[in-house]
């Protein structure tokens, strides 16, 4: 049997893990220390509230001046299309 | 296997779907149109900032992208989304004008730089040291995020420190979470953008999310004491 992943050795998978490209050895090794170890489950779940908080944040618009001449290029396509 | 939970909806009102759109947009409808630039216009031009080195040239390639996508409207087929399409376009557009600009260093080879660095994802003085019994354990737990409430999580402040974490992430790696995880692409879509490898530009996302997230415990540890 493979020897047991230590928490330090377990934070440099995640991405992997939540990407769920470990290969099968691993990712067991993976979910059995994660059982056992609420510290490393806190530190995942740490990792998927990162992603979700980045998935949330919102670009300003674009500044007003842009946006127009943006409407303008769009009305001189529609004009110019045959 | 878990999934990443999904970013949150895009903020428009009764938001059309890409087929209504792209008819929309063929038939001239102005108003489908600002809806677009509305929904998009602000992402595209953080991620064409990635690739040029002013604001005012970002907002050229923005503006050249959406004559782009007005041309090639016609030719639109739905293979993939009306979103993925778009930013294809839009990273195509920045690499030429980047070149253009004689910023022609590709991600790729910015890349190597970034993965020769040794790093950890966490402190490592957060864990117990060799030579020690539970050597490698950690030596105090970390909080989970959730324990928190909702609107702490979802704050402002919190956003504040999200995004500046990632404005100072190495160049790559700022693409690279910019683009999985801000913009919402999948790995393949951006291995493509920047010529990336599947497995360095998982190390690369790796390393972002982990400095992310470390300036995240520091800022909701320092709200909580």
């Amino acid at each position: 049997m493979a020897s047991e992943l230590s928490c330090r050795e377990l934070v440099e998978l995640v991405t992997e893990y939540v990407e769920g490209t470990l290969p099968d050895d691993e990712l067991e090794r993976f979910e059995q220390h994660l059982v056992y170890c609420g510290p490393c489950a806190a530190h995942v779940e740490q990792m998927r509230e990162t992603i979700r908080v980045t998935g949330a944040l919102r670009e300003a618009d674009l500044d007003a001046a842009v946006a127009d001449d943006l409407l303008e290029a769009f009305r001189g396509w529609r004009e110019g299309r045959p | 296997m878990p999934e990443i939970e999904a970013p949150l909806p895009e903020e428009s009102v009764a938001p059309r779907d890409d087929a209504a759109l792209v008819a929309a947009l063929r038939a001239g409808d102005e108003v489908a149109f600002t809806e677009l630039v509305r929904r998009y216009g602000g992402l595209m031009l953080r991620v064409a900032r990635l690739y040029v080195p002013t604001r005012a040239v970002a907002e050229e390639v923005v503006q050249e992208t959406w004559l782009g996508v007005l041309r090639g409207i016609g030719r639109f087929e739905g293979r993939s989304s009306l979103k993925t399409w778009l930013f294809r376009i839009l990273t195509n557009t920045a690499q030429t004008r980047a070149a253009r600009e004689g910023r022609s260093l590709p991600f790729s080879a910015l890349a190597q730089g970034e993965l020769e660095a040794d790093e950890v994802s966490v402190d490592p003085d957060r864990f117990i040291p060799q030579g020690e019994r539970w050597a490698g354990y950690w030596a105090s737990s970390p909080r989970r995020f959730d324990d928190l409430p909702e609107s702490r999580l979802m704050s402002a402040e919190t956003f504040a420190a999200a995004k500046q974490a990632i404005d100072e992430l190495p160049d790559v790696q700022r693409a690279v979470i910019t683009m999985r995880d801000l913009a919402g692409f999948d790995s393949e879509d951006v291995c493509d953008a920047l010529g990336l490898s599947a497995g360095n530009q998982r190390v690369l996302l790796h390393r972002a999310r982990s400095k992310v997230r470390r300036a995240l415990e520091r800022h909701l540890e320092a709200g909580a004491a």
